[in-house]
């Protein structure tokens, strides 16, 4: 939250409430409902909430049914408190700010607890799917999750053809070959290169990457400009880094590969590659 | 002169299971053709040689009859099979046919074992022994271990000048010498006499024992240990050094191993034997064979190191590397077959990954030998090459790794360094 105060002229200069967003999450965004959601009450600040069925993972949210104003927070409860949490979404009156020191300050620890005290602080519930994607495993899954709510809102955006299979999204300047089959659940980024034969289930491919022919690719991550060689089987969220290059005829399971490296050997049980 | 092929019988090569289920492991094919085919044609190569005898406690089998045939029409020379009645050791067979051996006035013999892979310089031991003057002496052909693996074999100690064998020790605990016994042997019928003798010595001993096997066990004569330790340091028995390659083909692993150093051999004597690149074909990398029948997409990239059997089918993009595919097997599209022996009318679905892990023998050590890995280590299979049966199914996009698949099991799903009953 400190970086708040650090912009504390710039937020505040108009008057309006603001929007604050932690950026490993993935929704749908609902900013028109949230801001009427915060006029309505009048409170300083509001939050959006999301149900999940593994709550102590997380922060909980316990909060008033009719009015939505929050009572206090859980921190990863221990016995079940409720089935709410924070999923990362607020809007925030400029007021704010004066609760907010130009320090290193955890905004859930400090700041809201304080709010809730108060009686300021106000939670929506969220529509819709909700993915905290910093680990490349939920990544994987909340690009499931966006995929699926495109087929259902705009499925025109979604890529169709021979050898598709379920929600895919590819960028028009990426180039998929002959015999391929790609998805379900796949993202081909700009000027990505599929050659013929390949395989490709529930994976992201970033920009400039080649996956080379015959190649079998399965809950993976792809990173920029990546080379994948023929014949190379990669699975069980195998994520590599910018500009890596993965030799003909390997098998990667699990791999985490960090930028840049060569791989030339197998790697068979799931390890971190530097 | 003659030749007699050991082929052993249904208890012995219990470690090339699964394979060994479907046909005797003699009859495997290495490089192409059955195991005990390349003794055959190295035999039938020497000049004057009159008879091959295939000697084993098999059942008469069909295969085995079948193969018979065919290698005498091929090598245009006399083959028989002639059964042991029981399991009578590396000697006891031989000594049991000796009229059989000798008949038609033989003056000297080969003993091969059957479950070696070799460069078989039967002329060079023929010449070997013709030179050095003794008739009656016998020659075993040796080559050189490392200090280690040797001690897995047969050690011969012998003079360096004479080339007599001083000292023979089968598998040692410590180290003798470097110098091994490769499993193939020049006789002469002097050598019935010594087996004689230890005959004789073992029903003797039988008699003071009380025994319920009979005198079955007085037959069973083990050349190494009966008869080799005996004649070391009498004069009579002479070592044969070669360079040429050799290996044992004890397990699966091995017999990859040994269709390399075939195929690799082909590519200097036989090269027409081997694949080559040509338009509309697959691409040949190093030496593979492939059998007339076979049919491959012409996007297939096979080799090096690869055997294709009768009636294959290899799909578009598919990559087949180190690995044996037997008869009738199907590979489907892009599927990748590594370090691995496809079992006969198996078949492979689309994008899985058939792979092992070779056991070859350090290629920086000359004389480092392949190694007889045991199947479990510290409770956990030992890597290994991947074994798929006879009629085993696996489905696409799976992933088998370093396992043993039964016959006739169809798969449903990945499996790792497991043995699938």
């Amino acid at each position: 939250a400190g970086p708040l105060a650090l912009a504390r002229d710039l937020l505040a200069e108009d008057g309006e409430p603001f929007f604050v967003l932690n950026s490993d999450v993935i929704c749908e965004f609902p900013f028109a409902a949230l801001a009427h959601f915060h006029r309505q009450h009048g409170g300083e600040g509001s939050l959006v909430v999301t149900r999940v069925e593994e709550p102590a993972k997380y922060g909980v949210v316990v909060c008033e049914a009719d009015t939505g104003r929050i009572c206090r927070f859980v921190e990863k409860p221990r016995v079940f408190v409720s089935n709410k949490i924070n999923a990362g979404l607020y809007i925030f009156n400029p007021g704010i700010l004066q609760r907010i020191q130009l320090r290193p300050t955890s905004i859930e620890k400090e700041i809201f607890p304080a709010m809730a005290q108060d009686g300021q602080l106000y939670a929506m519930e969220l529509q819709g799917f909700w993915m905290d994607i910093g680990q490349p495993k939920d990544f994987l899954t909340g690009m499931c999750m966006y995929l699926q709510a495109l087929r259902a809102q705009h499925p025109e955006k979604l890529h169709s053809g021979p050898g598709v299979v379920g929600n895919v999204l590819v960028d028009p300047s990426a180039r998929i070959g002959a015999n391929c089959v790609i998805g379900p659940n796949v993202t081909i980024g700009a000027g990505v290169v599929v050659e013929d034969g390949v395989r490709i289930k529930r994976c992201t491919v970033l920009e400039g990457a080649r996956i080379r022919s015959h190649s079998w690719l399965e809950s993976c991550i792809v990173g920029w400009s990546c080379s994948v060689g023929q014949w190379v089987r990669m699975e069980n969220v195998t994520v590599l880094g910018e500009d890596v290059i993965v030799n003909d005829e390997l098998y990667l399971n699990g791999a985490n590969v960090l930028p840049h490296k060569s791989i030339t050997e197998s790697v068979p049980e799931p390890r971190i590659i530097m | 002169l003659k030749a007699v092929i050991l082929i052993g019988g249904p208890q012995k090569g219990t470690r090339f299971r699964p394979l060994s289920f479907e046909v005797p492991k003699p009859l495997f094919p290495v490089a192409g053709v059955p195991m005990v085919q390349h003794h055959i044609e190295a035999c039938a190569k020497v000049p004057g040689m009159k008879e091959i005898l295939l000697m084993g406690f098999y059942q008469p089998h069909e295969a085995l009859s079948r193969f018979l045939v065919s290698a005498q029409q091929e090598f245009k020379i006399p083959i028989r099979y002639l059964q042991e009645y029981a399991a009578l050791g590396t000697g006891g067979g031989i000594y049991h046919f000796r009229d059989q051996i000798l008949s038609g006035g033989a003056d000297a013999f080969f003993v091969l074992n059957a479950d070696v892979c070799s460069e078989f310089p039967l002329q060079e031991m023929l010449e070997f022994w013709q030179q050095h003057g003794d008739v009656q002496s016998f020659v075993i052909l040796g080559t050189t271990a490392n200090r280690t693996q040797a001690l897995n074999y047969g050690c011969i100690v012998a003079n360096a000048d004479t080339q007599e064998v001083q000292h023979y020790v089968e598998k040692p605990s410590t180290f003798v010498s470097e110098i091994i016994n490769c499993g193939i042997y020049l006789f002469t019928p002097a050598i019935f006499q010594h087996i004689g003798e230890v005959f004789q010595r073992n029903q003797q001993e039988l008699a003071l024992e009380e025994s319920s096997n009979g005198w079955q066990r007085a037959e069973v004569i083990r050349l190494e240990q009966d008869v080799f330790t005996a004649l070391a340091g009498s004069g009579k028995l002479y070592v044969y050094k070669t360079d040429g390659f050799w290996s044992q083909i004890k397990s699966a692993g091995s017999a990859i191993y040994a269709s390399r150093l075939y195929l690799n051999q082909y590519s200097k004597s036989h090269p027409e034997r081997l694949a080559q690149n040509k338009l509309g074909g697959p691409v040949i990398r190093g030496n593979v064979y492939i059998h007339p029948t076979a049919s491959i997409d012409s996007t297939a990239v096979l080799g090096p190191n690869v055997s294709i059997g009768e009636g294959v089918t290899v799909g578009a993009g598919v990559r087949v590397r180190e690995s044996i595919v037997l008869h009738g097997a199907s590979l489907h599209d892009h599927t990748c077959v590594l370090n691995t022996i496809v079992g006969w009318d198996s078949t492979i679905g689309r994008w899985a990954r058939v792979e092992g892990t070779p056991s070859d023998p350090n290629p920086n050590d000359p004389y480092a030998k392949i190694d007889s890995e045991t199947l479990f280590r510290d409770g956990r299979l030992t890597p290994s090459i991947t074994i798929l049966g006879c009629s085993v199914t696996i489905p696409a996009e799976v992933v088998i790794l370093n396992s043993i698949v039964l016959p006739h099991k169809e798969l449903s799903r990945s499996y790792k360094n497991q043995i699938i009953l």
